[in-house]
């Protein structure tokens, strides 16, 4: 029953249709990258599964439970236990130093300080950054910003990680750096991860693609802008 | 440095190099000691290949710092079995045929791309087997980008190929 599991999810913004009839499941453990081309709905879909946008039709269950008919307080509850979310960009919060941006999640649900602040020196260390732990945001570069992120999502040990391009904004190397480090904690600690990605090669370190084109899984698996039959363009 | 060291050698540094066959090992020893960039030492000789060591001579050494000071030409060539089965598919074949060859090509590169992923990020890998795939992933992404624009511009292609 540790799965995610999504039934014919539709969600439009106005006019705009983002994702028609959606349906995939996600293994415990298991890591799954999102691909396709820009607009496809990726970002929507992750926001759905994530239980931060609820669909206009369709289901969202979390081990056997629908969470998508959830209250937001109930779903942002288990965003701070289960599932934890990871962007491109930190979001950390910029008046916190590193360390009391990591310990926050375990604050609120509930960790003693000193507990917190201990574990959330660990795994700043085991990120790579634990000499920033009493700097801000401010005063750190973008990769040591995104390793903090990423050792704030993984602090809870989340079921899930939800990860939107988490490497986007950072050069190849140390893109690479982190998602190792990223893709090798998950594992560890059996997290399953939904990784967005438009790079093969950051696609690659899943267990699966899912390619999205026009807001439905593309079964070809190309996500190509152009229909396949037809051929002139 | 016997032969048998340098084989170990070449299959521990160069991991995902075409493997290199003791034969082979023994026939460019023999080559470069007949051209004096490499002297055999030591009598034992007499006792088989195997237990013949061999060292750089002088020219030996500077005929390898003049290789490694030796800038090789970027890409004269586009030289790729993928390049001409997709300009042969759509000269003698049709669009579907080059497609079909294309996603196929593709599926093959994103299995590859994911072994030498995962062989990278074991947690026991080498720095010689994480140079190795980093080298061969790079590759490989390359070619899935030009799988993947080919795909949508081979319809396009066809017309001009064809016309
Ligand atoms: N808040 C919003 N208001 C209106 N339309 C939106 C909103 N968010 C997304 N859309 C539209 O919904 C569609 C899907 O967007 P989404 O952000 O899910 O795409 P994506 O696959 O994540 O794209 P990208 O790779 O560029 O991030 C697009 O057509 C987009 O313009
Ligand atoms: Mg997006």
């Amino acid at each position: 029953m540790t799965k995610l599991e999504a039934r014919g999810l539709v969600k439009s913004y106005g006019p705009t249709p983002a994702l028609r009839d959606v349906t995939l499941d996600i293994d415990e453990g298991e890591i799954v990258a999102v691909t396709g081309p820009s607009g496809c709905g990726k970002s929507t879909l992750l926001h759905c599964l994530a239980g931060i946008l609820r669909p206009d039709a369709g289901e969202v269950s979390w081990r056997g439970h629908r969470i998508d008919t959830w209250s937001e307080a109930a779903r942002s509850r288990l965003r701070r236990t289960e599932f934890g979310v990871l962007f491109q960009f930190g979001q950390l919060v910029a008046e916190l130093t590193a360390a009391e941006n990591v310990a926050l999640p375990l604050l609120l649900a509930g960790t003693g300080r000193r507990a917190a602040r201990a574990a959330a020196c660990d795994w700043l260390e085991r990120l790579g950054v634990a000499e920033y732990a009493d700097v801000r945001p401010g005063e750190m570069s973008g990769g040591q910003q995104q390793r903090c992120a990423t050792a704030r999502a993984l602090v809870t040990e989340p079921r899930v990680l939800f990860a939107d391009e988490p490497t986007g904004a950072l050069d190849t190397v140390t893109g690479e750096q982190v998602l190792t480090q990223l893709v090798r904690l998950a594992r560890q600690q059996r997290t399953a991860v939904v990784l967005i990605t438009h790079e093969p090669r950051i696609a690659a370190y899943a267990d699966r693609e899912i390619v999205l084109r026009d807001g439905a899984i593309d079964h070809t698996g190309l996500g190509l802008d152009a229909p396949l039959s037809g051929g002139a363009r | 440095m016997h032969g048998y060291e340098l084989k170990r050698a070449y299959d521990q540094r160069l991991p995902q190099v075409r493997p290199l066959a003791f034969g082979q090992v023994y026939a460019t020893l023999g080559r470069l000691l007949r051209d004096g960039l490499v002297a055999s030492t030591g009598p034992e000789r007499l006792t088989g290949p195997d237990r013949t060591a061999y060292s750089l001579t002088k020219d030996g050494r500077v005929t390898l710092e003049r290789w490694l000071g030796t800038v090789e030409p970027p890409m004269p060539y586009v030289n790729s079995a993928l390049f001409a089965k997709v300009v042969v598919a759509l000269l003698v074949v049709d669009v579907e045929q080059a497609r079909a060859y294309l996603i196929a090509q593709r599926q093959a590169h994103t299995d590859r791309l994911r072994e030498l992923t995962a062989l990278k990020t074991a947690p026991s890998a080498t720095v010689d087997e994480v140079v190795a795939a980093d080298y061969a992933i790079a590759h490989l992404d390359a070619d899935l980008r030009w799988l993947r624009t080919t795909l949508e511009r081979v319809a396009d292609w066809h017309r001009e190929v064809r016309a």
